[in-house]
């Protein structure tokens, strides 16, 4: 019965861990006028202070780099899969390594929301061009 | 309040419809509000009544209707007397 045979094992193997995506559009235009609109009450309420000393660091493309790592929060909450409580934006922070790549980092009730699933975010890559910053999340998870 | 809570939403919630064809209890995500027109939107409630939403306040569902952000904003400032 070589017909009736599955072509290969990965059909009857089973699903140890799940992969989960994540992505985001963020509009440059809007992050900047959050900018102008609150100020610091805008900043404080969404991004680290890490985040901020990076972003802010760069005057002509502060808002790109905002909205990236708005983007990146976004796609992160999706791979997280929120049903009530959200994590406050704060608890997803986007630390840019000293190589020029960026890495996720979650606390509080992001960090526990993502161990309660098993889930373990392995990369995050950001762009931006224009009017608009994209981010993509990648995550392991326990299971679907 | 509720109708002071529309204008809020009509100028900060970048929505895809008109605010004047949405019911109190419409989806304002549904309605094309994106995370970060909701975060605009959470700070200048904030500003126009005069309050700061707790992290436990910062869902999804807190922010999805009008009626959802009348009750927030009710329970908040503990006023119920005013539900239009």
């Amino acid at each position: 019965m070589e017909g009736t045979k599955a072509p290969l094992d990965i059909v009857a193997a089973p699903k140890a861990r799940a992969w989960r995506v994540g992505t985001d559009l963020c509009s440059v235009e809007a992050v900047a006028e959050s900018v102008d609109r609150f100020g610091q009450r805008y900043l404080r309420r969404v991004y680290t202070e890490d985040e901020l000393q990076y972003c802010l660091d760069a005057p002509g493309r502060t808002a790109e780099r905002l909205a990236a790592r708005f983007a990146a929060k976004e796609a992160t909450i999706k791979v997280l899969r929120p049903r009530d409580n959200w994590p406050d934006w704060r608890m997803i922070e986007i630390r840019k390594d000293p190589g020029g790549w960026c890495q996720v980092v979650l606390t509080g009730t992001a960090a526990q929301m993502a161990a309660d699933a098993g889930i373990v975010v392995v990369d995050v890559s950001m762009s931006h061009d224009g009017a608009m910053a994209s981010a993509v999340v990648l995550a392991h998870a326990a299971s679907d | 309040m509720t109708e002071q809570i529309r204008k809020i939403v009509a100028e900060y919630g970048r929505l895809s419809v008109d605010m004047a064809r949405l019911s109190d209890d419409d989806d304002l995500y549904r309605a094309g509000m994106s995370s970060h027109a909701s975060v605009n939107l959470m700070l200048a409630l904030e500003d126009a009544f005069d309050l700061e939403f707790p992290e436990r306040y910062l869902r999804r569902g807190t922010f999805e209707s009008i009626s959802a952000i009348r009750e927030a904003i009710q329970t908040l400032t503990g006023d119920v007397s005013q539900t239009s």
